[in-house]
């Protein structure tokens, strides 16, 4: 059974179809890479597969360790292992970001018929993935990414997903915007996450954050399709011919699904 | 200005049995101001919504009820009753039953030297004096009719003297417990605190029920606080529903003096919250920092009434609006700079959540500048919780009802934010999170709707 399994996946936003049929497959230790022009619809997935309400999914289904996501709340999906790494994280002021960290801890492993973690044995932890992501302990007593820089969010993003260890991660967009240094620990944040009995869905613009986290397959998204499945070396096709060539391309043979 | 007082003869029966045997009826100042205050509110009657400052708050249904004085015997209370009232490191507590002082339920832990720690009722028996200096001077009894009607009924509630340079670091917590009683019942207490020059204090002013029924708390307090003289004082209702409660701060500020008034409104049915300090000397600093937390059918006005009578002072208004189902609040801030109060600096912030359709809040600044080298602020937001971050709490794993309420938390932190670490904080900290779990464990209906009204968030930000 794959990790996550989509199928035939149609959603609309505001009266408009986004996603027009999506077949995808995830096996538990891989890494896919979806890449796309703006408005092709990989953040929509994103949202969706993190179970934001404003999507509404017209037809098809997806499979979370063979449950049926798209029944599930937010928190319920997030309790149940889906992570996803926002392209535009959001601020927060009045809860500093330790205590919302914690609380999102001790609300999952409760689900999970878990202890709560009390505060001493969350601040090692804490520290030790701080550290992970060269980030500065001082911005943990600050409101959830108040005032942080654009790279400094992005880190937050990582850290969270590295203290919550989730099933699977979704990152949307998470080179954005990002200079080569921040890139960088991020990637390398990323990279330390991997592990096989962990799936990743990379979501992204630019083939250039797939040169520090290479990802096992490529998909090309256009127009609410998948186009093109295929190895990391699609992604650097693109880099050469552009998303508009490979459609070209796909118009000549037909899409394979991963 | 007002209709004329329904059940007016009632209050004449009441205020002349009450004059005649009241604590300090032998004493003519005494009598004369209770007098005064009498015809004065004679004159004008209980305020209608015509009254400019009584423009979103119906008292009708206080005007209409016939009241009797509430008495502290009514109901005997026992010290473990009180309880779970207790504030965690107050150095002492005065319990006031129905308006008047319980000796026997008060504690004093440790009273501090150079500090006195009474009751008005005993005071004005054991030392006139010390009350008649400043009892009465500062209270706007022409303005406000239930100002009029609480110095007519003057009789009992705090007396609290520090002394010039004494230091207390414990607060003093004023507990009013009103008693449910088969008739509708009304107590006026007026507390008299007195802060002399360099002395610093923390005084809790609290408000609870005990049982449900129709009472009527109208409170006036005055607060002088001398030169230099750092002092917070904290006013928390929390009665039943069916409580009215009115209560004013008066807060006179002398020269360099310090204060900030922090209040809490989270209980009652039809409360209204007036402070008014005057800055009065050079340099003075005045916080007014709020939270009123309503649902149901409460209506919770905040009054304020700043006035800047001298120059190099500043004030700095902050309150924060939690509203649910039909809840109505009132945010009226009004900034009075006197002629020679150059160089005021006056802020104020109303902000607002409405958590439901029918929830309400009006908002009103109102700026008086007679100076002309000042800065005057003020601004207002309305606004819902916010979809986005509880999103974002939700996709951690946050259940919807704990992601509201941490967002209903972060809300009110501001408040608890502006308020200086000790018992007094701790003890507002524990009250807002037990209230806002009453409040966040309904969740409205989610709907298209909500957001059309991220999109009605409106800030008003202006410079006068």
């Amino acid at each position: 059974m794959s990790l996550l399994e989509i199928k035939n996946l149609h959603v609309t936003v505001g009266g408009h179809e986004i996603l027009k049929g999506i077949d995808l497959k995830v096996n538990a230790g891989e890494v896919h890479s979806i890449m796309g022009p703006n408005g092709s619809g990989k953040s929509t997935l994103a949202q969706v597969l993190a179970r934001r309400e404003a999507y509404k999914v017209t037809d098809g289904e997806v499979l979370f360790k063979g449950k049926d996501l798209l029944a599930m709340k937010p928190e319920e999906a997030a309790c149940e292992g889906v992570f996803m790494a926002f392209q535009y994280p959001v601020e927060i002021p009045g809860i500093s970001n330790a205590y919302f960290l914690r609380s999102a801890l001790n609300a999952i492993r409760k689900y999970r018929g878990g202890d709560e973690m009390d505060a001493m044995d969350f601040l090692p932890m804490f520290r030790e993935k701080l550290k992970l992501l060269e980030m500065d302990e001082k911005l943990m007593n600050r409101s959830v990414n108040e005032g942080f820089s654009g790279g400094e969010k992005k880190r937050n993003e990582i850290l969270q997903m590295a203290i919550l260890q989730p099933k699977l991660a979704i990152l949307d967009e998470t080179d954005s915007g990002l200079d080569i240094d921040a890139l960088r620990i991020v990637a390398k944040g990323v990279n330390a996450m991997r592990s096989p009995d962990r799936a990743m869905v990379v979501v992204t613009h630019y083939q250039r954050l797939l040169s520090y986290i290479i990802p096992d397959f490529v998909h090309v998204l256009l127009d609410g399709r998948i186009v093109r499945s295929g190895g990391p070396e699609l992604a650097l096709e693109l880099e050469e011919k552009g998303y508009v060539g490979t459609e070209n391309e796909a118009r000549q043979s037909a899409p394979t699904s991963a | 200005m007002s209709t004329a007082i329904q059940n007016s003869e009632t209050y004449l029966d009441t205020f002349s049995e009450f004059e005649k045997r009241a604590g300090g009826h032998d004493l003519p100042w005494l009598r004369q101001l209770r007098a005064d205050a009498f015809a004065r509110f004679c004159e004008t009657g209980f305020p209608t919504t015509h009254d400019e400052d009584w423009r979103f708050t119906n008292v009708s249904a206080i005007t209409r009820t016939q009241f009797s004085l509430a008495q502290k015997d009514a109901r005997p209370l026992s010290k473990s009753e009180l309880a779970a009232w207790r504030v965690e490191g107050a150095v002492a507590q005065l319990v006031f039953v129905n308006g008047q002082f319980a000796r026997e339920l008060s504690t004093f832990d440790s009273l501090p030297a150079n500090t006195k720690i009474s009751s008005l009722q005993e005071q004005i028996a054991s030392n006139p004096a010390a009350i008649q200096a400043h009892l009465g001077h500062y209270l706007d009894i022409q303005r406000d009719p239930f100002s009029a009607l609480n110095t007519a009924f003057a009789q009992d509630g705090a007396y609290v003297h520090v002394r010039r340079g004494t230091v207390l670091e414990a607060p003093i917590h004023l507990l009013f417990v009103s008693t449910a009683n088969n008739v509708p019942s009304m107590s006026h207490p007026r507390n008299l605190l007195v802060f002399e020059d360099e002395s610093q204090a923390t005084i809790i002013e609290e408000y609870v029920s005990l049982g449900s029924g129709t009472v009527l708390s109208n409170s006036a307090t005055e607060l002088i606080a001398g030169e230099n003289a750092i002092v917070s004082h904290y006013m928390i209702e929390r009665e039943d529903r069916e409580a009215f409660n009115i209560s004013t701060l008066r807060i006179q500020q002398q020269r360099s003096a310090n204060v900030a008034s922090h209040s809490l409104l989270l209980g009652g049915g039809l409360v209204r919250n007036n402070v008014h300090p005057v800055l009065a000397g050079e340099g003075g600093e005045c916080l007014i920092n709020g939270l009123f937390v309503g649902n149901g059918g409460q209506h919770l006005d905040n009054y304020m009434h700043v006035e800047h009578a001298s120059p190099h002072c500043s004030s700095r208004q902050f309150y924060n609006g939690i509203l649910d189902d039909h809840a109505h609040g009132v945010f009226h801030g009004r900034i009075v700079v006197h002629k020679d109060a150059q160089k005021t600096d006056a802020k104020q912030t109303n902000r607002n959540l409405l958590l439901s359709d029918d929830a309400q809040i009006d908002t009103k600044p109102q700026l008086e500048i007679y100076a002309d080298d000042v800065k005057c602020t003020h601004g207002a937001t309305i606004g819902q919780i916010e979809e986005n971050a509880l999103f974002y709490l939700r996709s951690r794993g946050i259940e919807e009802n704990s992601a509201r309420r941490l967002l209903l938390l972060a809300f009110a932190a501001e408040c608890l934010e502006r308020m200086k670490a000790g018992p007094a904080r701790t003890h507002a900290e524990n009250l807002i999170h037990q209230h806002l779990l009453t409040i966040s464990n309904h969740v409205p209906a989610q709907g298209s709707a909500s957001h059309d009204h991220a999109r009605d968030e409106r800030s008003l930000e202006e410079v006068g």
